[in-house]
């Protein structure tokens, strides 16, 4: 029962996105995919939210054979850097959205649905904001709405894509904390990709710091600390 | 003490000469004609206008150039709303030359685009000789009409489209697809609300195009009076039959038909630039 990621390739054009990718890590774990940009974490992030397909290489996660599902039916809650809100709706319909998409035989009724976006909006501090529209919210409030929206679904596995790279460093470090908190609570599989250090020693439980589309070294923050494997982590870590 | 003028304000006679110029543009090029063609109608009162209108050959004209509109416009609709989906949405190769052809029907000129339909399904054409052993008609007839405004009016709801959605991005689609959605709930809960201002505002542009279309019309429909003529082929047949009142008559009401459009145009862009205002609000 855990994530395995097995040399995954990408290709766009003529560039290597990936190349032969590959990491493990158990259930339930928060990993932090640490790179500079171009280094193809975001790639690797949505190749397992079924956003991207990838050429070569396979993913097992909770003995299922996870690239061969269709993204719908993965159940990867995706967060976006820049939130992708659905701007029509007010915050209560953006979290709602995932139930009531579901096929009539397993959509929740309509008031376990209201009770459930309650509970959301409760637990992300967002109390009477339900009617507002994301135009109407703060940054750091859309992202909140955003990662209410993933957990909605019950999700097997959480992607964040770069979640707080929009916000200003106060709202950043509240809101990984909380994050981190959110995480514990949902016991749900996380893989949260950041260009920043700091942020990714203080969350994760496991770093992989990427280089080129391959994983350079993965390991506890402790761990890739104290002892960086190669030249490019060593350099990256003391910038 | 002289006024001091703010840096940014031009000269007020340059000012006033720039609004002089376009207010004697408009009113010379565009407020006349309007005018005359009311004016003319209603030369001799409210009723050879009220009989010209109510003429059957006219009742004709109006049926079929609401047909033809009723049948170009949504197709042209759902042709557009694939066409930017598929170009804003996807990668793929021929792309650029999609989007060009798209613009063809704004720089070919509507007699062109009438004679190629005449060049294919005429008697002499490709198809001549297979429709007539089908007796099927296309020139001279409904058919012919409708595609030659469906050629016509071809780019509005695309060139609507496309610009609009391209600013909005893959995102949102790709969070209800995480989501869960499929694609047809994606379509219908996701992208349609977020771009339904922008086709409404294509469509009427469409509709206006479609009904008010000449040239392409003129060259396949063989102008049978009572039968194949449309709205504005119609003005030309009473107007050459030196029948002014009747000829006018017809022009106002596509005039009015143009005005109506103007105002539900305004309309829209008011109500449409508040909705995007507040969706590019972030």
């Amino acid at each position: 029962m855990s994530l395995i990621i097995d040399s995954l390739s990408k290709r766009f054009g003529n560039f290597a996105a990936l190349n032969g990718a590959s990491l493990t890590a158990p259930q339930g774990a928060f990993v932090a995919l640490l790179g500079p940009s171009g280094s193809g974490k975001t790639t690797l992030l949505r190749i397992l939210g079924g956003l991207e397909g990838a050429d070569h290489g396979t993913v097992r996660f909770a003995d299922m054979n996870w690239l061969d599902m269709p993204a719908r039916e993965r159940k990867a809650g995706f967060v976006f850097q820049h939130y992708a809100l659905f701007r029509h709706m007010n915050v209560a319909r953006n979290i709602a959205f995932g139930l009531e998409v579901r096929p009539r035989a397993q959509r929740p009724a309509k008031a376990d649905i209201k009770r459930r976006v309650h509970e959301l909006l409760a637990m992300m501090q967002l109390d009477g904001l339900g009617d507002r529209y994301p135009s109407q919210l703060s940054g750091g409030q859309r992202q909140r709405v955003a990662l209410a929206r993933a957990l909605a679904i019950e999700p097997r596995m959480l992607l964040l894509d770069e979640p707080f790279g929009a916000l200003d460093a106060k709202v950043r470090k509240e809101l990984r904390i909380w994050l981190r908190h959110i995480h514990d609570k949902a016991g749900v599989t996380t893989v949260f990709v950041t260009h920043d250090q700091e942020e990714a020693f203080a969350v994760a439980d496991l770093v992989a710091v990427m280089n080129q589309g391959r994983i350079e070294q993965m390991g506890t923050p402790q761990d890739v600390r104290r002892d960086p494997r190669t030249k490019f982590v060593s350099e990256f870590l003391a910038v | 003490m002289k006024k001091n003028r703010a840096a940014t304000d031009d000269p007020p006679l340059l000012r006033i000469l720039l609004c002089g110029i376009a207010f004697v543009f408009i009113g010379l090029f565009l407020v006349l004609p309007l005018l005359v063609v009311f004016s003319e109608a209603l030369a001799a009162g409210l009723g050879p206008v009220w009989a010209a209108v109510t003429d059957s050959d006219t009742l004709a004209a109006i049926r079929l150039s609401l047909l033809a509109a009723a049948i170009a416009v949504p197709l042209n609709t759902v042709f557009g709303i694939a066409a930017s989906w598929a170009i804003v949405k996807f990668d793929f190769p021929g792309k650029a030359f999609l989007v060009t052809l798209i613009d063809l029907p704004f720089s070919v000129s509507p007699v062109v685009a009438g004679l190629i339909y005449v060049l294919v399904f005429g008697r002499q054409g490709w198809f001549g000789s297979w429709l007539t052993d089908h007796d099927i008609h296309i020139l001279f007839a409904l058919p012919g009409i409708v595609l030659a405004t469906i050629f016509v009016t071809f780019p509005f709801v695309a060139r609507e489209l496309i610009p609009l959605m391209s600013d909005q991005g893959r995102e949102e689609e790709e969070a209800a697809l995480s989501l869960g959605a499929s694609g047809f709930a994606t379509f219908w809960r996701v992208t349609l609300p977020n771009i339904k201002w922008g086709l409404l505002y294509g469509i009427l542009l469409c509709n206006a195009r479609a009904l008010g279309e000449f040239g392409a019309v003129s060259v396949v429909s063989g102008h049978i009076r009572g039968q194949t003529n449309t709205m504005p082929l119609h003005v030309e047949l009473l107007y050459n039959n030196y029948d002014y009142v009747g000829a006018f008559s017809v022009a106002a009401l596509l005039a009015l038909l143009a005005l109506l459009t103007l105002a539900l145009k305004s309309f829209l862009e008011w109500r449409y630039a508040d909705e995007l205002a507040a969706v590019h609000r972030h």
